[in-house]
């Protein structure tokens, strides 16, 4: 395979399908200004910069990231942020600034930094600082300086060097690591390799094998297959492809569902959504992803391709069968989700409950919805072994007289021994099943007022 | 004669003139972080035949262990040895202070995670596999794994220790009000972002040098050599710069160090063992547990008049550094305050979990968040602001007596409170937070005004030295070694400051280099924030050394007098005339001065008197003050820092952005132990929250846009270095006004009736339920 690094050609042969861009880099390049932390995707000390098809920069976790996925990609490494001698001006920001202590998370933040300020930017800076750096943690400074040093250089846009043609993009692929480009090439590779995993942004699948030291031999990247990673809202449905990340979705969306998009900077970080797709997060099939509940409201309708050819429909609701299973044979694999645009446009709310308010994953996540007949909607992750329609509850407060001010507050009141029909949550790690319990009748109730009265309350925004 | 050396030092430009002291210069290595040049164990050269190390671990807290079968592990591909406790050479024990730290399990093991045996294979991926293939027959034994459980079955692993003032019981049962309460502190994960990690390398003769991720290079070189049955002199320990300690490697940094040694010894290749984040977050110690209870009793005031206290520190399986941070957090339990009569017992319980260790504070902010509840507890009591209550107790001429005996000579805290009540507003802001919160329902918001004072000195009396070896080279060069190491305080900067202002340098004249224990022996952990008093010290001492000499050269050679003779601007001044510092190195150096000096220091003063519990512990206290504003969620417990002010006390700053970068970050780092950070075991014993997925440390949303650091501008009246305080530990416990104000804002809820209880760290879930405390509260019309 072939890759540019720091504008230099670099071609790889004889490495393994599942060795990360980080790893490799550091073992086999003597790169080592990139570092790890983690190895998770949580610290972003090892991030990078990856030249994308439109040839501006994403900021990405390399210890998540499939070197052979990086094929005809320039990446950006600290070691080529300084050009001729001059250091990239967030570089000496950082110095100014007092933006580093022990260092060992600075390269990481100065990427993300530097990414952030490769365009112009309009409107509030701060928010768009501290997006860019929600992947990167700092044990040491309290992040005022390197906020400021963001600060600092945001007024004036610092282009990063160009990334290669896109013509110079041939090269053997590494064995055992397909990126096939359509449909029908995805299909072919399915039948012939009926072991290979898909992979789409890797930011769960690749933690087999930086956490358990498990090898993933074959991988199908789904990340160029123009059809899976389309959005296309033409007509009435919107289809969001199942390999579009979370920063595609954020950008052919902010019109189209507001509440989503803005609910979507709670979901990882900005290297996480980079790289994550809605697909991945959907057959990753975790009780506590943070898209079914808000897609189980807009009742989401699947499109599911076959290896041998064909598709199938099914209702997100009908996929999830058990913790972490899904209706999805093999040789199946997620093309799309459909959501209707009629429904889309209905008052909606979305709520995320987690110790930290970035780059957490949720104890409980919450939707609502007044869907067009005007029934109340009700979704939960983090509440069972699937992401899970309250259904009891729903039918329970669709029979009241809900969006009544003068009496939906004691409906809700009512509805709690109905939530605990639908819901026997667990203890784990991020709370106990008592405060998840509670937290889902005080987000319905937070749903219920915003929705009823227009009183919406958020402290994490708060600022 | 041999040619001397005509190279220029680049001629004087604004920022390489005359080191200033109190100059806010970047950090020494500023350059190299931001261009990933900066060096950490990890990025050293990867030898053709390095070997990688994994451990085998337990699976279970207490447990026999009948047998172990490796035969896989050795069969797994890429394994080139494999090591049990009866492979090592030498002593097994690596314990700091006591006993009880095997390097590796015997037939007990004591908790999740223990090392049984250890692999060294060809990559680090083929080491973990290894590891997961052997097969380990154990007997469960019962564990202890609770605080509680440990207090219950007598279960520690020292024994209790009380510091005594007065007589406790009869004042609180004499004064008019008594309280008592309870609060339990979580620990926390260090979450250095550089993992733990050492690399040896073998040398001739049977010889190792050592490089690690360690605050403390002599304990590695003494317990590689111990481990291996080699005298000292036959290991050297090295530290350039780590990539984050905060106490995690004053002590559990070594083991890795001694695995990699032994394996370089057994097969004479260069070996690194480094930890993945997993592997640290589940094998190496954190900061202490600790369950604090009081009994109170005082006047209408508020002012205390007599008061018991219980800490009781969760130390894990064995003492490691337990004893002195159990110690700490009794020697602050007073904080800021004159407690009258006090009893004060600290407890060291032992549980099967991993043995706890130092972490900024060392046991102190267990102490401090211990009687800052209580007071808080005080004011609701009396339906008084809890600021007055503080400032009521702070100690005074004449109130001065900690329950340790030490008097309190510099009085810093009520100028500093004084000035931060105004500077941040606190009275208009509480009186129009009070309204607010009358007026809203689902949020509230809560405000708090919090000092600390925090005593400076290792608590270990023999600690309290240090050493340095400074070279003057005859082009007028430098090279300082000392003992501290640097992991991001800037221990190096300031000494690198010390000592070209000695000499009238530009700081580009002087290279720090990295400690290594050849250089300079028997050095202390950088640890207890003394760093720079000591090796400061000690640096200074070798300057004034060489300037000794050299201005006694001078006085004969130039006929000056010795008050003559200047190092000032980047020249030395000879009465009426000035010489270039080289030329004048050069001339000396001809005429055989010595141009090389070691330096030593120890802290006058202190004494502690174990028996009677009484003495001078510390040479002085580091003070200051921190407000913090909070709004939150009554309906789910979540909630936001709005703004913090903090006027903290340096004495006469080094650097003052070097120290204002240790209280920003000591304070965001304090803030996520008492909010975000939860560290959680489940009833088998094992840590749960094992990964950055779900230990959650603060990110840059977490810290107020309002985040106003101020240094209390007053020269130490202990002659430390140049007047300088230490900084290190002291701002984490600013954030405890965090914790304060989140209660403040739960307190409301219940009208201020009541101090609902919520333990550390008040994660959302824990602000929630103290949220419902106080509505029940308020619901029964409010009566106790
Ligand atoms: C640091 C970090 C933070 C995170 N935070 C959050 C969070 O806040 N909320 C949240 O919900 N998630 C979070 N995640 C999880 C993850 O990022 C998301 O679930 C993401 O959407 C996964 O998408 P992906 O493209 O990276 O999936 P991948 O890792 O590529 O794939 C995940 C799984 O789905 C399969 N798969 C992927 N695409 C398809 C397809 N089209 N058809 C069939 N199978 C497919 C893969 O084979 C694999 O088994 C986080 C992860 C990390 C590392
Ligand atoms: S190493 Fe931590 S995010 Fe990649
Ligand atoms: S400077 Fe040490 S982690 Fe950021």
């Amino acid at each position: 395979m072939r890759f540019w690094l720091n504008g230099k050609q670099t071609d790889v042969d004889g490495v393994a399908a599942d060795i990360t861009l980080l790893q490799h880099l550091r073992e086999s390049r003597s790169s080592l200004g990139t570092k790890e932390g983690c190895a998770s995707g949580d610290c972003g000390a090892c991030t990078l910069l990856v030249s994308d098809d439109d040839g501006s920069y994403r900021s990405v976790n390399s210890c998540l990231m499939p070197l052979a996925s990086v094929q005809g990609r320039q990446v950006l490494t600290v070691e080529g942020l300084a050009q001729a001698g001059e250091l990239h001006p967030i570089q000496q920001a950082m110095i100014d600034t007092h933006a580093s202590q022990c260092g060992f998370c600075t390269p990481g933040f100065a990427m993300s930094l530097a990414g952030a300020n490769q365009h112009a930017v309009e409107g509030d800076g701060r928010a768009h600082i501290l997006d860019a750096i929600s992947g990167n943690l700092c044990r040491c400074t309290g992040y005022k300086p390197i906020v400021e040093a963001g600060l600092q250089v945001l007024p004036k846009p610092n282009p990063l060097p160009p990334a290669p043609a896109c013509e110079t993009r041939t090269a053997q692929p590494l064995p055992g690591y397909w990126q096939p480009t359509s449909e029908t090439e995805l299909r072919g590779l399915l039948e012939q390799y009926p072991d290979a995993r898909l992979i789409a942004g890797g930011t769960d699948l690749m933690l087999e094998g930086t956490q358990q030291y498990r090898e993933l031999r074959q991988l199908i990247d789904l990340s160029h297959i123009k059809s899976l990673t389309r959005i296309d809202s033409a007509g009435d449905t919107l289809c969001i492809g199942a390999a579009a990340t979370y920063s595609a979705q954020e950008k052919a969306l902010s019109a189209l569902a507001p509440a989503y998009v803005s609910f979507l900077l709670r979901l990882g970080s900005r290297q996480i959504r980079n790289r994550g797709t809605l697909g991945g997060n959907i057959c990753n099939a975790s009780p506590i992803a943070d898209t079914p509940p808000w897609l189980l409201v807009q009742e989401a309708e699947l499109i599911i391709g076959k290896a041998g050819g064909g598709f199938r429909y099914e209702r997100l609701e009908d996929f999830y069968v058990d913790y972490k299973k899904t209706t999805l044979a093999a040789g199946e694999y997620l093309a799309d989700v459909r959501l209707s645009r009629a429904r889309l446009k209905c008052p909606a709310k979305l709520y995320k409950v987690s110790k930290r308010f970035e780059d957490d994953i949720s104890a409980v996540c919450g939707a609502f919805l007044i869907n067009p007949n005007g029934q109340l909607r009700i979704a939960f992750g983090g509440m069972a072994a699937v992401p899970k329609r309250a259904r009891a509850t729903e039918a329970f407060i669709n029979k009241q007289d809900w969006r009544n001010p003068e009496k939906w507050s004691a409906i809700i009141d009512q509805a709690a021994q109905y939530l605990a029909q639908d819901f026997t949550p667990m203890t784990d790690v991020r709370a106990s099943s008592e405060y998840r319990a509670a937290m889902a009748h005080s987000l319905l109730r937070k749903a219920c007022r915003a929705l009823v009265v227009g009183d919406d309350v958020e402290v994490g925004i708060y600022a | 004669m041999r040619k001397l050396t005509d190279r220029k030092p680049t001629p004087p430009r604004p920022h390489t003139q005359a080191a200033q002291l109190g100059g806010s210069t970047p950090h020494e290595s500023a350059r190299l972080h931001v261009t990933g040049m900066a060096q950490y164990v990890d990025d050293t050269a990867t030898p053709e035949n390095l070997l990688y190390v994994a451990t085998g671990q337990s699976i279970h807290a207490h447990a026999k262990v009948l047998a172990m079968d490796l035969s896989a592990v050795w069969a797994s591909p890429g394994v080139v040895d494999v090591v049990v406790q009866a492979d090592i050479p030498g002593k097994v024990d690596v314990a700091p202070v006591y006993s009880g730290d095997p390097l590796l399990a015997g037939d007990e093991v004591q908790y999740v995670g223990q090392p049984l045996f250890a692999v060294a294979a060809t990559s680090m991926a083929a080491a973990q596999r290894a590891v997961k293939c052997a097969k380990v027959d154990y007997d469960v034994l019962p564990a202890v794994l609770e605080i509680e459980q440990a207090l219950a079955q007598d279960s520690f692993v020292l024994p209790q220790h009380k510091l005594l003032m007065g007589d406790p019981d009869a004042a609180i049962d004499t004064a008019p009000h008594q309280i008592s309460g309870e609060v339990y502190v979580r620990g926390q994960e260090h979450f250095y972002l550089e993992g733990q990690i050492s690399q040896a390398t073998p040398l001739e003769d049977g010889a190792l040098h050592v490089l690690s991720s360690s605050q403390h290079p002599t304990e590695v070189q003494k317990l590689v050599a111990e481990v291996l049955d080699l005298p000292f002199h036959k290991v050297v320990a090295e530290v350039r710069r780590m990539g984050g300690g905060f106490g995690g490697k004053e002590t559990q940094a070594a083991p890795l160090a001694c695995l990699a040694a032994l394996f370089a010894q057994r097969t004479g290749r260069p070996v690194r063992y480094r930890m993945p984040r997993h592997d640290d977050m589940v094998q190496t110690g954190k900061r202490h547990d600790f369950l604090n209870r009081y009994r109170v009793g005082f006047n209408d005031d508020g002012r205390l008049l007599g008061v018991d206290m219980t800490l009781a520190g969760k130390c894990g399986y064995s003492a490691d550094l337990s004893d002195g941070i159990v110690d700490r957090a009794m020697f602050h339990a007073d904080n800021a305050y004159y407690l009258n009569n006090a009893s004060i017992l600290g407890l060291r319980c032992k549980t099967h979990t991993v043995s706890n260790t130092a972490f900024r504070g060392f046991g102190g902010p267990k102490g401090v968040l211990a009687v800052e509840c209580m007071m808080d507890d005080i004011a609701r009591h009396l339906g008084k602001d809890p600021l007055d209550v503080r400032i009521e107790n702070l100690y005074q001429p004449g109130r001065d007596e900690t329950p340790y005996g030490q008097t309190i000579e510099q009085h810093q805290l009520p100028a500093i409170i004084e000035a931060l009540e105004q500077s941040s507003n606190y009275r208009a802001r509480r009186a129009e937070i009070t309204a607010y919160n009358a007026s809203h329902e689902t949020t509230k918001r809560g405000l708090a005004l919090t000092p600390v004072k925090f005593g400076i000195s290792f608590t270990a009396k023999h600690l309290n030295q240090a050493g340095a070896l400074l070279h003057l080279y005859t082009d007028g060069s430098m090279q300082i070694s000392h003992g501290g190491t640097e992991m991001g305080q800037g221990l190096y900067s300031k000494i690198q400051t010390i000592v070209a202002h000695a000499f009238g340098q530009p700081l580009s004249q002087v290279a720090v280099v990295s400690t290594r224990t050849d250089k300079v022996p028997n050095t202390s952990p950088t640890a207890a924030s003394s760093g720079t008093d000591l090796n400061g010290m000690a640096a200074l001492n070798a300057c004034e050394k060489i300037k000794a000499d050299l201005r006694a050269f001078a006085v004969e050679h130039f006929q000056v007098a010795a008050t003559e003779v200047q190092f000032l601007e980047g020249a030395v001044k000879l009465g009426a005339e000035s010489m270039a510092f080289a030329e004048f190195i050069q001339l000396a150096y001809l005429n055989r001065v010595p141009l090389s000096a070691t330096g030593f220091y120890r802290t006058p003063k202190i004494n502690y008197d174990r028996a009677s519990a009484k003495g001078r512990p510390f040479l002085y206290f580091a003070n200051g003050a921190a407000v913090s504003e909070v709004i939150i969620d009554t309906e789910t417990g979540e909630y936001r820092v709005t703004q913090v002010d903090v006027l903290h006390d340096v004495g006469s700053s080094l650097n003052p952005a070097i120290d204002i970068g240790q209280i920003e970050g000591g304070f965001v780092q304090g803030m996520g132990w008492l909010t975000s950070e939860e560290l959680l075991w489940d009833d088998t014993g094992r840590v749960i929250s094992n990964s950055p997925a779900n230990y959650k440390i603060p990110t840059a949303h977490d810290v107020p846009v309002a985040f106003n650091v101020v240094l209390f501008d007053q020269a130490n009246q202990e002659a430390t270095v140049h007047r300088s305080k230490a900084v290190g530990e002291p701002p984490l416990m600013l954030a405890i006004s965090v914790w304060a104000a989140l209660r403040d804002a739960c307190a409301s809820v219940a009208n201020y009736q009541i101090s609902p209880r919520i333990n550390a760290p008040a994660t959302p879930e824990q602000v929630y339920w103290a949220v419902q405390q106080a509505k029940a509260f308020a619901a029964k019309g409010g009566a106790q």
